[in-house]
């Protein structure tokens, strides 16, 4: 059978069930098509002898008659999860040559679900980025183009790899992380199914930390149901991260009913935005009108502070990172700079962090630290966190008053040209995750969904927001609208 | 609240991070464009609100105060840029 590389997640696992094809043949349909894929730039570190030979022992699991539903389906893992004795470096040069002796829980669940892993995907460095443009291996590059021009597009960011592989299909399905949107924005930007789960569902123990009270993992796959398999086995309560939530893990795919009838799906004001471009707010009405032909109820709904998330997440986030990034010194692992006759310790740490983080990061980690100083303390970091607690208190509000779902835009535009927004100042490039990142700010989980395609033929898609630890319901909705919406386009293959 | 080229300098200190003479200067208007963005939060009434420290309403948890881990000092130093008998080893710091 050809073209195996081409299944989802729930399609090649009954394949698998049924004996039509082995997870042998499924690894090397995806290990060929990333073969050919160089000019994607998407895996970065491949594992095709790992692969193979976790690819047998799922056929003999399933064989045996008792294997999961992640068993046997090759996947593609972001940087960013620390995987044993394979190079794992956020995409960083500080992390160059750093290979963990240890594995992520998220990774491990996946492994002991039987999964197969076909090598690390590209990414922003330490996810700092909406456009996989800060990457130290160079541009991920998006599958799709405008119309018939040759122009290369952003796949997003940062799991801007995870994106372009799923939606070029590299492999099946993809680990991705969302800190301010980093799931969301990409799956948007190719056209595929991202989900941001609750802030604690999955754990983030051996997850490279960007900003550790916003950083979720979550799966991004062809479609809604995929999804849902793989958040199931991502999940799970983690001794290892102190945040991580004790809940059962309820079995997701069994919810999606399609039946969304009476749900209270709010449209909040504040997230239309001036000069946001018509097809996207055409795309949004659209939506609206999908569920509510599924016989959801729409309501118009205030979330008053969404304004304010970007600027408190432009405090919280880097005071984080320069927190979390204290750690890369050039001592215990990663790369150490050349030093000078007569360096001592401190020109040791300056160098290191000068050559081995890349501009946006070093920018991001100093701002972190300004906020933090002394002074300026209350003023900035404080004031954030009240204002993010507003934030939150938005959404607790409008979910006290029965809303079930909120639907918003994933993003302002669709996929933009790689270096078309290198002339502009930093913050043009921040207002990608204007309306994901109130999602991290308030922990609740999201989901991005793409509806249509605009005048050039780029995907678009909607974000579904749920209450907190109520993925099981988000996914539902999102699957009506998936249903409704019947977006089938691909990225005609041109690489 | 406006950046200047000694400010970027001792930011760039704090965060022990290089940052060449000649790079200053941009480094501060970089600096004041962000942080201008992030004045907005100015306007934003927080009288009385407490900060958010979890953004679930969850209780840290706690565990028996016992070694849980240990004993592989050459998995911990297999990573390390300079690791010598036993040790990391950096630049000499007391003279």
């Amino acid at each position: 059978m050809s073209d195996l590389n081409k299944l989802g997640l729930a399609e090649a696992r009954d394949k698998l069930r049924a004996g039509d094809v082995t997870s042998v043949e499924l690894t090397q349909a995806c290990l060929g098509a990333i073969e050919s894929a160089g000019a994607l730039n998407a895996f970065v570190h491949n594992t095709p002898e790992l692969a193979i030979e976790q690819a047998k022992a799922a056929d003999l699991r399933i064989q045996s008659g008792d294997a999961p539903d992640m068993c046997g389906l090759p996947l593609g893992i972001k940087d960013l999860f620390c995987t044993k004795g394979v190079p794992s470096q956020a995409a960083s040069g500080i992390l160059n040559g750093f290979v963990p002796e240890y594995e992520s829980t998220v990774t491990q669940n996946l492994f002991d679900a039987g999964s197969v892993m076909l090598g690390k995907l590209n990414m922003d460095e330490f996810a700092m980025g909406s456009s996989n443009e800060t990457s130290v291996y160079g541009n991920a590059i998006n599958p799709w183009r405008r119309g018939n021009e040759d122009t290369a597009l952003t796949p997003g960011g940062s799991s801007g790899g995870s994106a372009a592989a799923v939606s070029a299909d590299l492999c099946l399905a993809a680990t991705g992380t969302d800190t301010g949107g980093s799931i969301r924005q990409p799956a948007a930007f190719v056209g595929i199914t991202g989900i941001k789960p609750t802030y604690g569902r999955c754990s983030r123990w051996g997850v490279v930390a960007f900003a550790s009270s916003l950083d979720q993992a979550g799966p991004m796959t062809k479609n809604v149901r995929d999804a849902a398999i793989m958040l199931e086995t991502m999940c799970s309560h983690d001794p290892k991260d102190s945040t991580s939530v004790d809940l059962p893990v309820p079995n997701f795919e069994a919810m999606l009913t399609d039946d969304i009838r009476g749900k209270k799906i709010g449209i909040p004001k504040e997230y239309h935005m001036d000069g946001m471009p018509a097809e996207i707010d055409a795309l949004w009405a659209e939506g609206r009108e999908m569920l509510k032909a599924a016989g959801a109820e729409l309501v118009d709904i205030s979330l008053p502070h969404t304004k304010y998330a970007l600027p408190a997440y432009y405090v919280i986030a880097p005071a984080e990172a320069s927190s979390n990034l204290a750690r890369y010194d050039g001592v215990r692992y990663g790369q150490r700079a050349t030093l000078a006759q007569g360096d001592g310790i401190t020109e040791m740490y300056e160098k290191t962090r000068a050559q081995g983080f890349g501009h946006e990061v070093q920018r991001r980690v100093m701002i972190g630290t300004y906020v933090l100083s002394a002074g300026f303390y209350d003023a900035y970091y404080n004031r954030a966190r009240k204002v993010r607690a507003l934030i939150k208190k938005d959404f607790e509000d409008v979910f006290a008053a029965g809303i079930d779902a909120i639907l918003t835009p994933a993003t302002p535009s669709a996929a933009f040209g790689l270096g078309e927004m290198s002339d502009a100042d930093p913050v043009k490039m921040y207002l990608n995750d204007v309306f994901t990142v109130t999602v991290n700010l308030a922990g609740l989980p999201g989901i991005a969904v793409p509806t249509g395609v605009d005048s050039q033929g780029l995907p678009l898609s909607l974000q579904l927001i749920g209450r907190p630890w109520e993925e099981g319901d988000l996914l539902n909705t999102a699957y009506a609208l998936e249903q409704s919406a019947g977006f089938v386009a691909k990225p005609g293959k041109w690489w | 609240m406006s950046i200047d080229k000694d400010t970027a300098a001792r930011v760039a200190k704090l965060a022990r991070i290089k940052v060449e003479e000649d790079a200053l200067p941009a480094l501060a208007q970089e600096f004041n464009t962000i942080l201008g963005f992030i004045e907005q939060l100015n306007e934003v009434d927080v009288e009385g609100v407490e900060p958010m420290t979890s953004v679930t309403p969850m209780r840290l948890k706690r565990r028996e105060d016992v070694v849980t881990d240990g004993n592989q000092q050459d998995k911990i130093l297999s990573n390390a840029p300079d690791a010598r008998e036993g040790f990391f080893a950096v630049p000499k710091v007391v003279e």
